[in-house]
């Protein structure tokens, strides 16, 4: 598809009929895709679809087996990353591609040819603070990438790409690891550079994000183009959704009423300390019955990674945790599996899998010592093998065979491989953390169905979610934690997309129900018109944000701390960062509210 | 006992380890650890004795050392970073292979002289009280080479772009890659030049400190201990000069104390009892252990320590799709 007024000006990247095959796998089928000056260009698809693999081919990291790629209209042929570089290309990877150890600078500039041997850090640090301030980039050069936040590095990886003099910028979902102000500040950015003519592709596989930045949209599905440079407000997100997976996507997944029975799950007084020992859970009370779904709410870092980690004997604390009449708290995790507890870990690499290993390793970790896996004191791997090809079967795992390593999966598969693990136990109570954070959303939608199959069955869910669409439609009840507490807890029924997100930023929920006019979700500035003057009075530093933004970081330092509390004394802060804050929890609600 | 002679010896005894040590230190920063720097100092003892023997030239000596040393990090340089394989296993095998080859090669030589690295006094610096007298008289021109080495070394390390190109590649090869540098071109200099400073480091045993062929006696393990000098020095060509200085006077010391008959006034118990002397001769290996115990913890506090990527083979796109 050609459109008229862009057939004046010359196509920054032109990609024509790229065939690109990995052992197994053809990873890009007759793939076209095309770039203008100063245009924002999405690339959609899900994990695995082929996005990632046509932009490292166009970084010359892969070589495509036919097709051809044109930059600025003249045919080209890279053989290595430095080729393409000097072509005027410049990825940002998905992982950052830092060296931790080193400065801004030395990370800038590797891979240089000039200056050819002696390095004068200082003159090339005073040259990249004046780059980055011509972009609105805020940045010390001399700092080590590990001092950085995960925001900052990818400022540097930005800064590494326009210090080149790059005019095509390839973001490699750059949203996926940021904090929602930093995306806010990062798409900003990316507009400014288009804005100054730099052509930018960017890699998603985020609906609502796509259709913030982008101007124009082609969409992938395993290694095929599906759609081709096609103007956004054309689509729904229904219809984007279904162009990327292939099929409709249920975005409201139906839930059968039933009512919960007897209880599973009861926290006493549950406290405990967090990392760097200071307290993050005080005196949680929770219950949870069978059949029932209780959603966690809050902010990340309120508490909810610690009272996960107390359910599953990962953490120790003081208070009772009972779950089927025995109290599981500071018991090895042996012990609470046992009685029934499954454990969906946030961090399905580090926690969830042991990466290394393949998938029948995986599956019986948990069996290891049942039969038919455990004959006496050996394994029965022909046994271990059946039980894993079997699960692979009924959770529909993509791998070659049962004997791929888990590191290979993509991250759909890997949390369909944690699923068929704790799922197939039989467990009474699922603890369940992000269970769908970075998943596209044909997969999101698999890991939600499997968890209202377990709710009908019987189980009790305990399911944390940062994504308030997926507590507000999984959930019977939620609870909103805000600085280790559980600043209430509400029934289905009751669900007020405003109310928790005011409590998920410290108003409990006797100060809502004591204000009289309820603020509603499509008048943002009167929700945080009262949220101001609702917390004037209780005031003095009581501020609900665990991470603090960048640009206030000076001015933090000279205030001072006290306990969990973040000091941000000037009102000006306190409304923008629960403006954030609100924006997080409302956000995705409060435009389509609009746009619909 | 002679305190200047002990550290001025010591010195000289640690250029050894510290050639060794900086080699490893290049080779080890693009990620590859080769253990097999003890056969690598045999086989260069060994050709450093051989060629200086048979052409009567100590300098033709040295540079078949290099050479021969060099060589032979290329088989571990073909089997890690071609072929992939495991870096420990790889480099334990090139220990027993140059030692083979420097035990054959060399058979027939022990008890032989040969020409060796003439010695000198610098003028004007050996004048300084004790310490010139220790660092600056009548040593083997290796000495000073050493000396120049370290600073060398730590410059282009740290203050060049190959140095900074070879710090990249050994924390994070992927992304030294993205940007261009050559990954395998990379570890293959590096390898082979760590391979050249071990070869030197043999020679400079067996044709300059201690001169001679005595087969697996000549090197007796220094190569060891320069892979801890390493850990020890946390990558960081300073700190190897530390470690390698300190553990030659340590080394040169327990030798003295085995001596005198009286030792600070008493019966000295290692000159009557020898089978205390084992103990003796273990108190460089525990004090390396304690500093290698009480060194990485100060590490971790400040970041620094082995190469992010040492060890690990690098092949583009492992995580694939």
């Amino acid at each position: 598809m050609t459109f008229p007024e862009e057939k004046s000006t010359v196509p920054t990247v032109e990609m024509r009929d790229i065939v690109l095959r990995f052992p197994g796998v053809l990873a890009n089928d007759h793939v076209n895709f095309t770039l203008y000056p100063g245009e924002i260009h999405a690339l959609l698809g899900e994990n695995g679809a082929g996005k990632s693999t046509l932009m490292n081919a166009l970084m010359g990291l892969y070589r495509p087996e036919s097709g051809e790629i044109r930059i600025h209209g003249e045919r080209v042929s890279f053989n290595s990353p430095k080729d393409a570089i000097a072509a005027g290309i410049g990825m940002v990877h998905q992982h950052f591609m830092l060296v931790e150890n080193q400065t801004v600078t030395e990370n800038i500039l590797i891979g240089l040819d000039t200056p050819h041997f002696a390095l004068d850090l200082k003159k090339f640090d005073h040259e990249i603070s004046d780059l980055a301030e011509q972009f609105g980039i805020h940045i010390d050069p001399t700092a080590k990438i590990w001092q950085l936040s995960v925001g900052e590095q990818q400022r540097v990886e930005i800064l590494k790409i326009l210090y080149r003099g790059a005019d095509i910028l390839i973001m490699d979902e750059p949203t996926a690891v940021l904090a929602p102000q930093e995306a806010d500040e990062l798409i900003a950015t990316l507009k400014g550079m288009a804005a100054q003519g730099k052509s930018i592709a960017f890699i998603s596989h985020k609906l609502n994000e796509v259709k913030q930045v982008a101007d124009k949209l082609t969409v992938l599905r395993r290694g095929r183009v599906t759609a081709e440079r096609v103007e956004l407000h054309d689509f729904t997100r229904e219809s984007l959704a279904s162009l990327m997976v292939g099929r409709e996507v249920i975005f409201n997944l139906h839930k059968c009423e039933q009512t919960p029975g007897p209880e599973v799950l009861r926290l006493e007084n549950v406290s405990a300390l967090n990392n760097k020992n200071l307290p993050a859970l005080r005196n949680v009370n929770l219950s949870l019955h069978e059949g029932e779904i209780l959603g966690i709410a809050g902010v990340a870092g309120n508490g909810q990674s610690e009272l996960v980690e107390v359910i599953t004997g990962l953490r120790p604390c003081s208070g009772q945790i009972w779950l089927g009449g025995k109290d599981i708290a500071n018991k090895p995790p042996a012990f609470s599996i046992q009685q029934g507890l499954a454990h969906i870990p946030e961090d399905r690499i580090g926690v969830g899998t042991a990466p290394n290993l393949s998938i029948t390793s995986n599956i019986i970790m948990k069996r290891y010592d049942q039969e038919p896996v455990s004959q006496k004191w050996q394994l029965d791997y022909v046994a271990a093998d059946d039980v894993a090809s079997g699960l692979k079967t009924e959770y529909d795992i993509q791998a070659p065979n049962v004997h791929t390593q888990a590191r290979k999966l993509s991250g759909g598969n890997l949390q369909k491989l944690i699923l068929a693990r704790e799922l197939s136990s039989l467990p009474h109570l699922i603890v369940a953390m992000q269970p769908t954070r970075g998943l596209d959303v044909g997969a999101i939608e698999g890991v939600q169905q499997l968890l209202l199959n377990q709710r009908s069955q019987g189980c009790a869910i305990l399911l944390v979610s940062e994504d308030l669409d997926e507590l507000l439609s999984l959930s019977d009840r939620i609870a909103v934690m805000y600085e280790g507490e559980v600043a209430g807890v509400i029934c289905s029924e009751d669900f007020d997309i405003t109310q928790i997100g005011l409590m998920m930023t410290g108003t409990t929920s006797q100060d809502l129900q004591t204000q009289k006019e309820k603020p509603s979700a499509s008048n943002f500035d009167k929700v945080l018109k009262n949220l101001h003057q609702a917390e004037e009075p209780a005031q003095a530093g009581t501020t609900a944000t665990p991470e603090l933004p960048f640009e206030s970081k000076t001015q933090a330092d000279e205030l001072p701390q006290e306990g969990l509390t973040s000091p941000h004394d000037d009102s000006y802060q306190h409304l923008t960062e629960k403006e954030r804050v609100l924006r997080k929890v409302l956000g995705d609600k409060y435009k389509q509210g609009d746009t619909e | 006992m002679n305190w200047i002679e002990i550290l001025r010896s010591g010195i000289s005894t640690g250029t050894v380890l510290l050639i060794a040590a900086i080699g490893e230190i290049l080779t080890e920063r693009s990620g590859i650890q080769n253990l097999g720097v003890e056969g690598m100092m045999l086989v260069g003892a060994m050709a450093g004795f051989r060629v200086a023997f048979t052409t009567g030239n100590v300098w033709m000596g040295l540079l078949a050392a290099v050479a021969a040393g060099g060589l032979l990090s290329l088989a571990h340089a073909v089997v890690t970073i071609h072929f992939q394989a495991d870096q420990t296993v790889s480099g334990l095998s090139l220990t027993f292979l140059g030692t083979g080859l420097a035990l054959v090669l060399g058979e027939g030589f022990t008890g032989h002289t040969a020409p060796v690295i003439p010695r000198a006094s610098i003028p004007l610096l050996s004048q300084i009280p004790y310490l010139g007298q220790i660092l600056f008289t009548d040593h083997n021109l290796l000495v000073y080479f050493g000396y120049i080495l370290v600073p060398l070394v730590a410059y282009y390390i740290n203050k060049t772009r190959p140095g900074l190109h070879l710090r990249a590649v050994g924390e994070n090869p992927a992304a030294a890659d993205t940007l261009g540098v050559n990954i395998y071109r990379t570890r293959y200099i590096y390898t082979f030049i760590g391979g050249c400073f071990a070869g030197l480091a043999g020679a400079a045993i067996s044709v300059a400190i201690a001169p001679g062929w005595y087969s697996n006696l000549t090197v007796s393990g220094q190569g060891w201990i320069a892979v801890a000098l390493v850990i020890f020095a946390h990558w960081n060509p300073w700190r190897a000069a530390l470690g390698g200085y300190l553990f030659g006077i340590l080394r040169r010391f327990t030798l003295d104390l085995q001596g005198p008959r009286v030792l600070f006034g008493l019966a000295n118990p290692f000159f009557f009892n020898t089978n205390l002397v084992f103990f003796l001769q273990m108190t460089p290996y525990v004090l390396t252990i304690i500093a290698l115990i009480w060194g990485s913890s100060a590490a971790r506090k400040k970041r620094i320590g082995a190469p992010a990527a040492l060890g690990t083979p690098y092949q583009r796109g492992e995580r694939g799709l």
